[in-house]
């Protein structure tokens, strides 16, 4: 009985057998990720880069159809001209980050929308909007199981110039130059794990396997790495149980997805370790030396 | 001043004058998409200028309205709508336009079908996939054009019943065709569920894997319960259509041993280079597909 809810999907069908690997490629690229960017409050950081993502997917639909390189290609040099102009302007100029990222991606999304709109047709972009987690073919798979391994392995190599960036930039500024190369790589895995996820689940969604499990790792663990693991393992869990939800209820699949990381965020919130609303009514005795 | 004042009334009075000379005086129509248009023009001819607001394979459920659209509902004197709630988005774009069109529901007077997959018990919109609908609305079309065109009836009333002729050759055909398929294999699954009418009208099955609007998004459920389908009741052929998602029917197709049919076409005519340009067309590549997929 257990059995058939939660195994028999993914014996009976390949689709989910898919599903169920591209979700899991996405929670170990994305989950650390995101962690980074809650660290250095760059939260919202991932959704407006979502939606600089979004022109450059959509030119490269127009121009090529459902072609998978083109969107991705398209997608990845929109995110990476919105992302280095405007860490150029905000380190070289008064105005902030968060100003010139906001200036920039508006720019790119008018830029989309004016091209789309120019070619006429409406329905395009809603593909391009709405990545289907079902219908992963065997080269979607791939692009995010490579995706998803680079972000692993150059994570590994900026990983403590990137901890140092974001617990104290000034130290780092005074012992290296590191900070703004590093800077740069960082958001450009953030728009790899975008693109990566806008195929599996769409632009509007795809932020959410990489914010969400960062905020409930943040309720359980001081460290980061204790965080790292926690984001990953719950962006896997969450992502195997919206697809059983999905394939039990009929939820749609990548809503169903980002619905368990909230449940599961609302609990964290609750009864997490660290910070928990739960913990913080009832602390537990302090320990005495 | 004095003499900027003449100028400008000249230039009014003369406006006056020749705007009417310069206009077309054939009788501006707009449609909401372009199987309407296609009938439109077929029983318009010359007399009338048919615009359409749903362009060729755009899709017709979640289309948004732009200003221009605006601005050719409030110059047509007739505008012909598919009516059953195929144009959700109609009545705000009517009211913002302020335009004093008459309009016309082309599928009055027929027999609407409950929507199939959905849950609401609407209508299914999309009548015109059965020719004998198509003749229908092409006769509300006719009667629409004569009430407001009195002087040109006859000439619409010819138009019609050439038009009409062609239709029910067309029907024949449709038929014939699909009696050369053995009954068994008058099973189809299709991204989006416009063939109701069609299936019943001549008796083939057409299952989808979404429901009757394409802008709802399937759930793994129902995927899983269309390859179940598929695999028990050995469905041969699984068919693309211009307006849906083609990766999950691929999905399902290598999942479950059909084959992929071709395209067919729905809501929507292709352009001028297209498959589909008019909707004699559109049917007729329509039932060459299912033919070829279907009748081995």
């Amino acid at each position: 009985m257990l059995y058939e809810i939660l195994i028999g999907p993914f014996t009976e069908f390949e689709f989910m057998r898919r599903a169920l690997a591209g979700v899991l490629a996405l929670a170990l690229g994305g989950a650390p990720i995101g962690v980074f960017l809650m660290l250095r409050r760059m939260s919202l950081v991932g959704d407006a880069m979502a939606h600089a993502i979004l022109p450059g997917a959509a030119i490269g639909f127009l121009i090529s159809g459902l072609n998978l390189f083109a969107m991705t290609f398209g997608g990845l040099i929109a995110g990476f001209t919105v992302a280095i102009l405007s860490g150029v302007v905000a380190r070289s100029t008064e105005l902030k980050e968060d100003a010139s990222l906001a200036t920039f991606y508006l720019v790119s999304l008018a830029l989309g929308v004016t091209i789309v709109s120019m070619r006429g047709t409406n329905i395009d972009l809603l593909h391009v909007l709405f990545g289907n987690i079902l219908a992963l073919d065997d080269q979607t798979l791939l692009v995010i199981a490579f995706n998803a391994t680079i972000t692993l392995i150059v994570m590994a190599l900026i990983y403590r110039p990137l901890v140092i960036e974001c617990v104290d930039p000034v130290f780092l500024r005074t012992v290296s130059r590191s900070g703004a190369p590093t800077h740069l790589i960082f958001m450009a895995l953030v728009v790899i794990n975008l693109v990566n996820g806008f195929h599996a689940l769409g632009t509007l969604l795809a932020v959410g396997l990489m914010i969400l499990p960062a905020g409930i790792a943040r309720f359980w663990s001081r460290d980061i790495s204790g965080m790292l693991a926690i984001a990953v393992a719950s962006a896997a869990v969450s992502g195997y149980a919206g697809l059983v939800l999905s394939f039990q209820t009929g939820v749609p699949s990548g809503p169903a997805i980002i619905l368990v990381a909230a449940g599961m965020y609302v609990l964290s919130v609750l009864f997490g370790n660290v910070s928990g609303l739960v913990r913080q009514l009832f602390p537990g005795r302090h320990l005495e030396a | 001043m004095r003499r900027f004042r003449v100028l400008l009334a000249a230039v009014v009075l003369a406006g006056v004058l020749i705007a009417p000379a310069c206009a077309d005086d054939r009788i501006k129509v707009v449609t909401t998409f372009t199987i309407l248009a296609d009938f439109a023009r077929n029983v318009g001819g010359d007399r009338v200028d048919v615009a359409t607001l749903v362009g060729p394979d755009a899709d017709a459920h979640v289309y948004t309205p732009s200003p221009a659209d605006a601005k050719t509902i409030a110059a047509a004197k007739l505008m012909i709508i598919n009516g059953l709630g195929l144009e959700g988005w109609l009545p705000r774009l009517l009211k913002s336009s302020g335009g004093t069109a008459r309009m016309v529901v082309a599928s009055d007077k027929i027999v609407p079908l409950k929507a199939s997959n959905d849950h609401h018990g609407e209508a299914d919109p999309h009548a015109w996939q059965s020719v004998a609908n198509a003749k229908i609305y092409v006769e509300n079309i006719r009667d629409a054009l004569t009430a407001i065109d009195p002087a040109g009836s006859s000439g619409y009333m010819a138009n019609a019943s050439a038009y009409l002729a062609k239709l029910d050759v067309l029907d024949r055909d449709v038929r014939a065709a699909v009696a050369q398929i053995p009954p068994a294999r008058r099973k189809v699954i299709s991204t989006h569920t416009a063939f109701g009418y069609f299936a019943a009208a001549y008796g083939v099955t057409f299952l989808a894997p979404q429901g009757v609007s394409t802008d709802s998004e399937p759930s793994a459920r129902d995927i899983a319960r269309i390859i179940r389908q598929i695999r028990q009741e050995k469905i041969p052929a699984v068919f693309l259509e211009n307006i849906s998602d083609p990766r999950l029917v691929e999905r399902i197709a290598t999942e479950t041993g059909a084959t992929i049919g071709g395209t067919l076409y729905s809501d929507s005519l292709t352009g001028e280079k297209g498959d589909a340009p008019t909707y004699i067309d559109m049917v007729r590549h329509n039932i060459k597909a299912l033919m070829g997929a279907l009748a081995r």
